[in-house]
């Protein structure tokens, strides 16, 4: 539970950090919170041979409104996400969403970049930025582009994101008022979830329901066409491909999926 | 009762804390001493593979590598390994300190890897180059009592021991109109204590080895180390820094220990080893992991007659203290109940995984958790409520000790007493009202209530005799006292306990007293703490030391003062002997010990083990849609004979309490088929935090034991025992009017919502 050797750089400022990344290519991995990459390192299932760790850009860690959208930076930890009047405000349900993470020693850490860019399926934030409709913010050496949520989670730990690249922000709808409903089955408040469920303006998000958040798509659909909560909830699962682990077998999973989108979506607090 | 104006029962603040929480304890790894500079770093290879032989291992690879030392394996070694701990079980299951020739569990160590600093340890150790050549693994001890893959193919079989019966009584049952059985899984649990096992060693230039040993007896780890070592304990010093928690599972020394202090030995330079989490996990023993048959039989109107309980002991690869614990099972099978007959029997065997040692409660809760199911499958099967059935059926309250009919001699009790306490503290006539109503208007969130009745067993002698242990009590000429004691604490609170029974006999305040144990060279003789034996044992020899001092001050007092010893006593205001009626006339404490040293040495004998019983009530609300349980509330009553410390007692009570309730719902090392353990991080393992558990609600009962002066019998596994059957129980009560019977631990979501599935399923079939 020691990491293997690796070199350790600090970045001044994102364009420090893009040269470094551009410098050391696939060996360096961006170091923020480190909450999920340390613990893999330790492990020795990850063994960069370089850390560039952006923890300290300042320019990075802010939330503000930017005309009808939330600017989140991607260095916000989750305990500023989780906090903010202005996230609680507007994105309550990213708010939610952060404030259920690990521990307070993980929140105080952990960043939103940091989860996002690591893409647990199980993990609450992709799923809320998911459920959400976020689009993220990437910079790389030819500059910024944006990704929608739906396109930036690929697969198992895996995103839209380039090896030159870095995720700089997260631009959330401004939904000050609207429903929104979230579930998180875990046996341990500090677990990940094994079926988490977010909602939102009709979308609705799943996590741990297969090798990336994903949308459940067959219920936005039944909900647009009118149908009734449980009615839409029971089509939760459809095309889904959980995982079979310690905690749940894909059927278990498919159940507990039907139940909680059954009661995010009556919860729905305004 | 205490006399007036004694500190005794009183709710006295911890003087460790200070120390622990602000100015930190120190601990094996953070020792600095100058015997220990430039102390080499020791680290184990262990075995990927659950059942290999190993047909080669090269370390030429690591010659080369930044920091490497030194490295060795079994043949390296030539130390002759742990031997089972019973005499008659075969020696030939001997477990060795490096695995040689073949590799019986993941974990088991293989080589050793010497690094000048910690952080190289890993580095280098993955350049150990071992080929295995894979064996079929057992894991399942049912297969592995089958004998089909065997362990020690020289034995000829994986059955370590058998504890059975004299003759088996076919007839057990026979007069019973009813009679319930079921399998019972009291699975494997990791202690997972916050510190993890660690050695630092270093040998003198007389050839003696200074050991620090974070454990629960220094005393009992130098023996075990002189034999694991093949030396004579008096070549062997042992000092036992604080420890963070052991749980039963750091008694005596593990196989890393020897080879710490044989490295330490063979390169002539002090040796350091700090287990990372992920090796405790897998080589830390384990807990528990019996297999149990139940079978109880009685009438229909509630009265229990028979009970029978046959156990599979996993012992893992090698047979350490798991092969004796079902024992302890055995003897403590009845329980509170007065059966006209109980039968016993276990059988202990070797499988492909850690091997199993104590783990607080240690034979006992593994007792309680069987009977305990067994009571309310009997209930459930004649459809009486568990609490009548129990009312039914416990032993009368008793003060003179009594045979249990399966060999342990309880010494006092009163059960009925301890659970009706519990049911009304717990508001049980409202508790199944609410269910009732939650039942009838089909809430998806069901409340299930769940009852224990426990007695257990504590501070039992070894088969060296009767229990013991040994106190030092002097009295400095500056007025501190310093306490010697032979057990060891490791949270309990040692050093405010012994210190308020000899202020509350001396007049020596709590803080002039220093408590000092765990080094064998000032405390040679020593049982340490486990067994939950300290109080009864230590403390009591703590009180009867400082009486005899106070007796030894009068005759040097009676001298001094020239007076008659028998008009002398004990002014506990001013720590000072004084003459009945000329208060005036007066010698303290220090003055005495100014004169002459003032000290005693004393060793108390208890005339047997003590027997805490009491009651726990468990109150879980069951997700029916998800089957998701949640522990709401778990009432105890905890009667360990006359408490010194409720704030100490407290504490061992919650703490035991959430231990309990984590194996009823949460905790479980698991292995795949192939011996691969599946839970060997804390991401994976999943032991609750606060967050998990609610408030405990701790009830006060005190019947007092004639065993010893203070009245008091072992608390420190108590909650553990009581509170695992109780929130089973409730977990299985919620969905219990559905048809469910009976759900193993850890009684998980998953398990819940399929048994609701099975239940309901066959209950559509039945229509």
């Amino acid at each position: 539970m020691i990491p293997a050797p690796f070199e350790y750089l600090r970045a001044h400022d994102v364009a420090h950090a893009l040269d470094l990344l551009r410098e050391h290519g696939d060996e360096a991995k961006l170091l923020a919170g480190g909450h999920s990459l340390l613990p893999m390192m330790k492990l020795r299932l990850a063994r960069p041979t370089v850390l560039i760790d952006i923890a300290e850009l300042a320019d990075l860690d802010y939330v503000r409104v930017d005309g009808d959208t939330l600017a989140v930076g991607a260095l916000a930890t989750h305990a500023r996400v989780g906090e903010a009047e202005l996230v609680r405000a507007e994105a309550p349900l990213i708010a939610h969403s952060a404030s259920l993470i690990g521990d307070p020693q993980v929140r105080h850490r952990g960043t939103i970049g940091g989860s996002l860019a690591h893409a647990d399926p199980a993990a609450d934030l992709p799923m809320a930025v998911l459920a959400a409709g976020a689009t993220l913010v990437l910079e790389g050496p030819a500059g910024r582009r944006e990704v929608d949520a739906d396109d930036f989670f690929t697969g198992f730990f895996t995103t839209a994101l380039e090896p030159d690249e870095i995720l700089v922000e997260i631009r959330l709808p401004r939904r000050a008022g609207e429903p929104w409903g979230y579930e998180k089955f875990v046996r341990r408040s500090n677990d990940w979830a094994i079926v988490g469920v977010a909602t939102v303006a009709g979308r609705v998000a799943l996590a741990n329901m297969g090798s990336a958040p994903l949308r459940a798509a067959e219920t936005e659909r039944a909900l647009a066409a009118g149908a009734g909560i449980d009615a839409a909830a029971e089509l939760a699962a459809e095309n889904t491909d959980p995982v079979s682990d310690l905690h749940a077998d894909p059927a278990y999973r498919r159940h507990l999926a039907r139940v909680l989108v059954a009661r995010a979506l009556s919860s729905a607090p305004g | 009762m205490q006399p007036r104006g004694s500190i005794l029962g009183t709710r006295v603040q911890r003087v460790e804390d200070p120390q622990l929480l602000t100015r930190g304890g120190v601990y094996t790894d953070d020792l600095v001493d100058d015997a220990l500079a430039s102390a080499v770093h020791v680290s184990f290879v262990r075995s990927p593979i659950a059942h290999a032989r190993i047909t080669s291992i090269d370390l030429t690879a690591l010659r080369a590598a930044p920091g490497f030392v030194a490295a060795f394996t079994a043949e390296d070694l030539a130390l002759p390994g742990a031997r089972p701990m019973l005499a008659t079980i075969d020696e030939r299951f001997t477990r060795p300190i490096l695995a040689a020739g073949t590799v019986r569990y993941v974990g088991e160590p293989v080589a050793i890897v010497v690094t000048e600093g910690y952080y190289q340890a890993e580095d280098v150790g993955e350049l150990v180059d071992i080929e295995y050549d894979p064996l079929p693994p057992v894991v399942d001890p049912l297969a592995a009592g089958r004998d089909e893959v065997l362990l020690f193919p020289d034995v000829g079989t994986n059955t370590v021991c058998e504890f059975l019966p004299e003759h088996r009584d076919e007839q057990l049952f026979e007069n019973c109109e009813v009679v319930v059985s079921s399998e019972i899984v009291n699975q494997r649990v990791a202690p997972a204590p916050l510190e993890t096992r660690a050695a630092a060693a270093s040998w003198g230039s007389d050839d003696r080895l200074t050991m620090w040993l974070p454990n629960q007896g220094a005393q009992t780890s130098q023996r075990a180390l002189a034999a694991l070592l093949g030396l004579d304990i008096s070549r062997l010093r042992i000092v036992t820094p604080d420890v963070g928690g052991a749980f039963g599972a750091k008694f005596g020394a593990d196989p890393e220990h020897a080879a710490v202090a044989w490295v330490a030995r063979e390169l002539a330079r002090p040796a350091r080893w700090s287990e990372q989490r992920y090796d405790n996990m897998l080589a830390m023993t384990h807990g528990r992991a019996q297999l149990q048959t139940v079978t109880i039989g009685g009438d229909r109107d509630g009265k229990l007659r028979a009970y029978r309980l046959d156990v599979v002991q996993d012992c893992g690869a090698y047979p350490a203290i798991g092969a004796l614990l079902p024992s302890l099972t055995r003897m403590m099978a009845p329980g509170t109940y007065r059966f006209e007959r109980v039968e016993s029997a276990a059988r202990c065997v070797v499988t492909n995984t850690t091997p199993i040692g104590a783990y607080r409660g240690a034979g006992r809760p593994e007792a309680t958790a069987a009977v305990e199911r067994a009571v309310d499958l009997f209930a459930a099967e004649i459809g009486m409520d568990p609490a009548d059935v129990r009312r039914r059926n416990l032993l009368p309250a008793f003060a003179e000790p009594q045979e249990n009919g399966s060999g342990a001699l309880y010494d006092s009790g009163d059960y009925p007493a301890a659970l009706e306490l519990a049911l009304s503290a717990a508001g049980y006539d409202d508790l199944r009202r609410e269910q009732a109503e939650r039942r009838e208007r089909g809430d998806v969130r069901l409340l299930g209530i769940g009852l224990a009745s426990y007695v257990e067993i504590t501070g039992g002698g070894d088969e060296a005799g009767a229990p013991s242990e040994n106190a030092l009590i002097e009295v400095h000429p500056d007025g501190t006292a310093t306490i010697l004691t032979g057990t060891s604490p490791h949270g309990q609170g040692h050093a405010t306990a012994w210190a308020m029974l000899a202020s509350d006999e001396l007049g020596i305040p709590i803080e002039l007293i220093t408590v000092r144990h765990g080094d064998t060279d000032l405390v040679p003789e020593g049982g340490g703490t486990g067994g939950s034996r300290s109080l009864q044992q230590g403390g009591a020899a703590v009180q009867q030391a400082a009486r005899e001092l106070a007796d030894i001050a009068r005759l040097r007092a009676a001298d001094m003062l020239e007076a008659n010893p028998d008009d002398l006593r004990i002014d506990r205001d001013r720590a000072a002997i004084t003459v009945a009626g000329s208060p005036h006339v007066a010698v303290t404490l220090a003055e005495l010990a100014g004169v002459e040293r003032l000290f005693v040495r004393t060793v108390f004998t208890a005339p047997g083990a003590t027997f805490p019983f009491g009651a726990h009530v468990a109150v879980v609300e069951v997700d029916t849609e998800t089957g998701r349980p949640t522990l709401l509330r778990l009432i105890s009553v905890d009667d360990a004979g006359v408490v010194l410390n409720p704030l100490l007692a407290d504490g061992q009570r919650h703490g035991g309490l959430a231990q309990g309730a984590a194996q009823a719902l949460f905790e479980e090392m698991v292995y795949d088929d192939d011996g691969n353990p599946l839970t060997a991080t804390f991401a994976d393992y999943a032991f609750p935090s606060a967050a998990e558990l609610p408030m405990f609600q701790l009830e006060t009962m005190e019947t007092p034991t004639t065993y010893n002066p203070l009245g008091a019998k072992g608390l420190g596994e108590a909650g553990t025992i009581g509170s695992t059957p109780a929130v089973q129980n409730a977990v299985i009560d919620a969905v219990a009017h559905l048809g469910v019977r009976h759900i193993d631990m850890p009684t998980t979501s998953r398990r819940i919502w399929e048994a609701i599935q099975t239940a309901t399923t066959n209950a559509e079939g039945r229509l």
